[in-house]
């Protein structure tokens, strides 16, 4: 009993200063943060381009670039989930800790969703309104991608975990990643669709919300057997 | 001569048969070559340890 | 019981046993598919609906069938592996994979030949089916990749068996949202199949079983291959190719 009492907290600090570390280290890094934002601006501006600006078109395709945009963009980002830390000797300081490895990898995961899902949650609003997305089906996006990231958050974080330390590590990673992400996105492109034809879209929404749920009590355990697969 | 049209349909399903004894064999044919390139690798590998010996 | 798995788990013995057995499943397993194959396409009379071309169905159902198998087999012996440090199992989840791609690939590769009579496109993404094996046609690629990434072999076991056990996990998840979302797109959707009657049914399970053994054979080869690049450094590999007679 005692022993436990003494744990509990532990292992919320030990979260906490994970991601407050990470966090840290995405403020005096800036570019991490923005360039996968400015990449998501970038594929969204892309469409667009390629299938031609009328109105109609874009208010169709829109939820659904969105949400690849995201896709994309949060991929881009997760690369570097463990990356400097394997480089500079920290990963191996984690699998060291006292405290039980996925507590600290769900810290990192959470630093990763704070500094990649919330900032693409914050800007999805300008360019959904620049696919003239209505303003009610814009709020169902931008809870549909609240969720939908930290689902992505943590399932690209056993990516990380496996591909972190190998060559050619980026391209490995997406091609393992994407068809894991795939039914997220399904979940939230067609969730917003169907909020935007005025349709239920609920269900999509709480699919969503149990995915996210089911993968942080899930995922992190995956992650860290993974470091310690990748770090032997 | 009937039998093997299929009532319009024989491309579609003679060419279904066809791919799938493709795909087999070859995958027979890939894993047959890997096994004996493994089997030869060591082979090479003992007889040089054994001429070094 | 028990000594007798010990016994069959040892890599040696193991690689003796499966060439030993791997005929005894390919001669049946051909056996009923040629038989299956000749019900299938001249016995059996026509579907009411799709006329011939349904006979597709004698090769596509198996090969779906088998890339599900493949892959549950794959995960199964990567999470036995893990939990039970059996080397044997590793080497059954890393053979199991490139059959596994084979008839996914060749399961959406029938599927789209049968789909262009009867939906008059090669290719219809408003299929659920179509989409899950697609799908996990890019998972089998991932395994791979991931696999010939990671140079160590025992590193790469553990590391393509968590990936493979999440997959899992996922192909359930696909799934279900793959229907979800057919669901909402309707009206493209017309693979009906009407009640297949009993000579049907049987010829189909004919074909299923016998796809089912020739696979069980394909593995065993592919395992023995394994066992013996993952062996390369013993004792007994040494002594078996230095041997006059040879292994094979």
């Amino acid at each position: 009993m005692n022993a436990t009492d003494r744990q509990v907290p532990g292992m919320l600090s030990g979260l906490l200063a994970t991601a407050k570390r990470d966090l840290l280290l995405a403020w005096k890094r800036p570019g991490d943060v923005l360039n996968p934002l400015f990449f998501f601006a970038m594929v969204c501006t892309l469409f667009p381009l390629a299938v031609g600006p009328s109105a109609e078109q874009l208010e169709f395709s829109g939820p659904g670039v969105l949400w690849v945009a995201a896709l994309l963009s949060t991929l881009l980002s997760l690369n570097s989930l463990f990356l400097s830390d394997f480089e500079d000797g920290s990963l191996d300081q984690l699998l060291v800790s006292p405290q039980p490895l996925p507590v600290l990898v769900l810290g990192k995961t959470l630093a990763h969703w704070l500094t990649s899902g919330v900032p693409l949650v914050i800007v999805s609003p300008v360019l959904a309104i620049t696919y003239r997305m209505p303003m009610d089906v814009v709020g169902v996006m931008m809870l549909t991608l609240l969720l939908g990231t930290i689902s992505l958050s943590l399932l690209g974080s056993i990516g990380a975990a496996l591909t972190v330390g190998l060559h050619r590590g980026t391209a490995l990673l997406s091609l393992l990643i994407l068809p894991l992400a795939m039914p997220i996105m399904i979940l939230g492109a067609n969730a917003v669709s169907l909020a935007a034809s005025n349709d239920v879209y609920t269900t999509g929404i709480w699919a969503l919300g149990a995915y996210a749920i089911a993968s942080i009590s899930l995922a992190p355990y995956a992650t860290a057997a993974a470091l310690r697969i990748s770090n032997e | 001569m009937d039998g093997l049209a299929m009532g319009g349909y024989g491309a579609y399903v003679w060419s279904c048969f066809g791919l799938t004894l493709l795909i087999i064999v070859f995958s027979e044919w890939r894993a047959r070559i890997r096994h004996k390139r493994v089997y030869r690798d060591i082979e090479v590998r003992l007889k040089a340890l054994e001429e070094r010996e | 019981m028990w000594t007798w798995f010990h016994k069959l788990a040892s890599p040696p013995h193991f690689y003796r046993t499966a060439a030993l057995l791997s005929p005894w499943f390919a001669v049946p397993g051909l056996a009923l598919i040629a038989w299956g194959t000749w019900q299938g396409l001249f016995v059996v009379p026509m579907d009411y609906q799709q006329g011939d071309a349904f006979r597709i169905i004698y090769v596509h159902v198996p090969s779906a069938y088998l890339s599900l198998m493949a892959y549950m087999i794959m995960a199964t012996g990567g999470a036995i592996g893990l939990i039970w440090r059996m080397k044997l199992s590793h080497a059954v989840a890393a053979a199991a994979a490139p059959i596994g791609a084979a008839f996914t690939f060749l399961a959406l590769a029938t599927g789209s030949i049968w789909g262009r009579p009867m939906w008059g496109t090669w290719w219809e993404w408003g299929d659920p089916r179509m989409m899950s094996e697609l799908i996990l046609l890019f998972l089998y690629f991932g395994y791979m990749a991931l696999r010939a990434a990671i140079d160590d072999t025992a590193k790469a076991d553990k590391a393509s068996a968590v990936l493979a056990i999440v997959g899992v996990v996922n192909v359930v998840i696909v799934h279900f949202s793959v229907e979800w979302w057919s669901s909402l797109h309707q009206g493209q959707t017309v693979f009906k199949r009407g009640t297949m009657d009993a000579d049907m049914k049987t010829a189909l399970l004919i074909m299923i079983l016998g796809f089912t053994l020739l696979f069980g054979s394909m593995l065993l080869r592919r395992i023995r291959t394994e066992v013996l690049y993952r062996e390369r450094r013993t004792r007994w590999v040494r002594d078996m190719i230095l041997s006059p007679k040879g292994g094979g």
